[in-house]
């Protein structure tokens, strides 16, 4: 039985249950206790748990990770917290040469069960260092697990899913959906990591995407549809590592039309991973073509800021040249 | 730790340390190394043995990318460290880490680290993973002068000091990172001063004897076990070689090398032991003997374990 709850609380209810389940999960984060959280996810635990399992860390992104990392290694499973993705730069050492390493480094002695909860993206004018998309910095580091929920429901499967799982996981957030309703049901239920969703079903071209772009892209291909009768099929990837190849392959063999979306800029970023593996798996895809973030530097103008990262518009524009049905191509200018 | 109780015990396990990094050497010389990346302890026996042995079974400690002796110390394997630093699958880490990820937490070891700093927050949240359980373990967590400098301490010491964890830092001052001397690089010359920003105490010791620096943690541990919060503890050592194996050390003279090696941790401690008459002429030579022997065997071993088959590098990526 479901009921329609907001991304913010849906993550607030997955730490909660994940908390009575297991004694080992506590919490440590900037402004996570009092405060209740920047994005208040973590409002009311204090109260609930007390300072022994919330912790209001200090300003110290590094010693945040890292504390995390020993207390993972001592038997414990602790959710962390980086308030925003962009200060993860300041714990990179504790996540990319700790964190992922340590199971591989020990020869597979020790497991670092820990979940580094975070988030990202633009849309709220937050400007150059609080609006970024990161996440192909994490999704290259082999020893890491990166997923990033796109709606109430897989935001909460996704973080219990993490905070049960032996290896440290990166759950991305996106700023803009704090507010979205979705139904959760009320029944426990987990979902699986690496494991893709279709969030809208279609058999003329296949939209991959992730976190924020999704719900861009199912509005785009409900007016596609109405427009031009195209029947675009969305995979929510949700994890971007590991990544659901299975479900990449059979969409992409159904349509041998696939659209690459992300909200990430276009260099070195998800998209081109996704672009070449489209390939990879189905050599005889007809047309493959992406949208990404424009390879700028994020503003705070809300006009530039907009127009930095793909629209509903730019997406439309996006299938219709998947489908070879405009001249007009995208434009990165 | 009962293994080191006796001042004959600590004796022997710092003529051990020192004879592994020796015939690391001789081996790397040999060609048996896997890399070349090692870095020996040598002239830091004491520290490793001093504070360790103050320590109990089940505590825990932290290494660092110098950390042969503290393993050692630890009565850990050498047939086992041998092999990890040969590149073998009988290693501790079966070839995967090398000598500067020689660790088990069997032993009580969190990790032995290549970056210098970043084991210090890790031992920090082990020691807040301590207090959350409840338990009357410690954490010792060992880095150099120049980790001392990285921001990663004042982040850890700070957070340590606010919720009185468990834990002792212990700086290993061998008074070098790399080549840059710590009067070229911290702005405080005595690190231990450090502690009164973070609320905690902190003291100097001679990190060339043994017994000052096992009296210096016996007293740092019990102050932490009693639930009074973290201690610093800063042990004045040198390490005789370069910092790798391509360090030459042109930077120190030879007149500073040498009034340190004679404040020698093992030779000075073999004379007191000798003074005291609770070490026979004799003793020293045949546990000289026996290490000697323990060490041919270690080398056998890593010679005899093989190497781990190229598959290997796709196991332990994850965590079942």
């Amino acid at each position: 039985m479901g009921r329609v709850i907001t991304y913010r609380e849906a993550l607030g209810e997955a730490i909660k249950e994940e908390m009575l389940r297991d004694e080992r999960v506590f919490l440590l984060g900037e402004d996570i206790g009092i405060y209740g959280g920047a994005y208040k996810v973590t409002a009311g635990l204090l109260g609930l748990f007390g300072e022994r399992r919330v912790i209001d860390a200090p300003l110290s992104e590094s010693l945040i990770v890292g504390a995390g990392i020993g207390a993972a290694i001592v038997g414990l499973r602790p959710i962390v917290e980086i308030m925003y993705i962009d200060f993860a730069t300041l714990a990179s050492d504790q996540i990319i040469n700790q964190a992922a390493k340590f199971h591989f480094m020990t020869g597979g002695n020790v497991n670092v069960p820990m979940v580094i909860r975070t988030q990202e993206g633009s849309g709220r004018s937050a400007a150059a260092q609080h609006s970024q998309c990161l996440e192909a910095w994490y999704a290259h580091i082999p020893g890491l697990k990166v997923v990033l929920p796109a709606t109430p429901f897989d935001a909460k499967g996704l973080l219990k899913s993490a905070v049960r799982d032996n290896n440290p996981v990166m759950v991305i957030e996106h700023k803009g959906l704090y507010t979205l309703k979705g139904e959760v049901p009320l029944e426990e239920y987990t979902i699986g990591i690496g494991k893709a969703d279709i969030k809208r079903p279609g058999k003329d071209l296949s939209v991959l995407t992730y976190s924020k772009m999704v719900h861009f892209c199912v509005q785009a291909a409900e007016e596609i549809s109405k427009s031009e009768g195209i029947a675009a099929e969305v995979v929510d990837l949700r994890s971007i590592r590991p990544i659901d190849e299975e479900a990449i392959q059979k969409t992409a063999e159904k349509t041998k039309h696939v659209l690459i979306v992300t909200e990430a800029n276009k260099t070195c970023g998800v998209s081109a991973e996704l672009f070449a593996k489209v390939y990879e798996l189905v050599p005889s895809v007809k047309k493959v073509v992406r949208l990404a973030g424009k390879d700028v530097i994020l503003a705070c103008s809300p006009v530039l800021e907009k127009f930095s990262v793909p629209s509903v518009d730019e997406i439309k524009l996006g299938m219709m040249n998947t489908m070879g049905l405009t001249e007009k191509e995208l434009s990165y200018d | 730790m009962k293994h080191l109780e006796t001042p004959k015990s600590r004796l022997y396990f710092m003529m051990l340390i020192r004879a592994f990094e020796l015939r690391i050497s001789e081996a790397f010389a040999n060609g048996k190394l896997a890399g070349t990346m090692f870095h020996l302890s040598v002239g830091q026996e004491a520290t490793a043995v001093g504070a360790i042995a103050a320590l109990r079974e089940g505590d825990f400690i932290q290494s660092h990318h110098r950390g042969h002796g503290h393993m050692i110390a630890l009565n850990a394997d050498i047939k086992r460290m041998m092999a990890e630093m040969f590149g073998r699958v009988g290693g501790y880490c079966k070839g995967k880490g090398g000598s500067m990820h020689i660790a088990d937490i069997k032993l009580g070891n969190l990790g032995a680290n290549g970056i210098v700093g970043a084991g210090i927050p890790i031992a920090t949240g082990a020691a807040l993973g301590i207090k959350y359980m409840g338990t009357d373990q410690v954490v010792m967590c060992f880095f150099g002068e120049g980790a001392a400098l990285e921001g990663e301490f004042h982040e850890s010491l700070n957070f340590a000091g606010l919720h009185k964890l468990p834990i002792i830092y212990v700086i290993e001052n061998n008074q070098y990172s790399l080549s840059t001397s710590i009067k070229r690089a911290s702005a405080v010359e005595d690190l231990s001063s450090r502690a009164s920003a973070y609320n905690m105490p902190g003291k100097r010791v001679d990190g060339m004897n043994v017994e000052a620096v096992f009296d210096a943690a016996t007293e740092a541990i019990n102050h932490v076990r009693k639930g009074d919060g973290p201690y610093l503890l800063e042990c004045l050592t040198y390490r005789y070689y370069g910092h790798s194996r391509s360090d030459a050390a042109p930077y120190r003279t030879k007149e500073e090398e040498k009034a340190w090696k004679k404040q020698d941790p093992i030779v000075n401690y073999q004379g007191l032991l000798a003074e005291r008459g609770t070490l026979p002429s004799d003793e020293c030579e045949k546990m000289q003997k026996k290490i000697d022997l323990s060490l041919d065997d270690a080398v056998a071993f890593a010679d005899s374990s093989v190497f781990p088959s190229v598959n290997e590098i796709f196991a332990d990526i994850y965590a079942d």
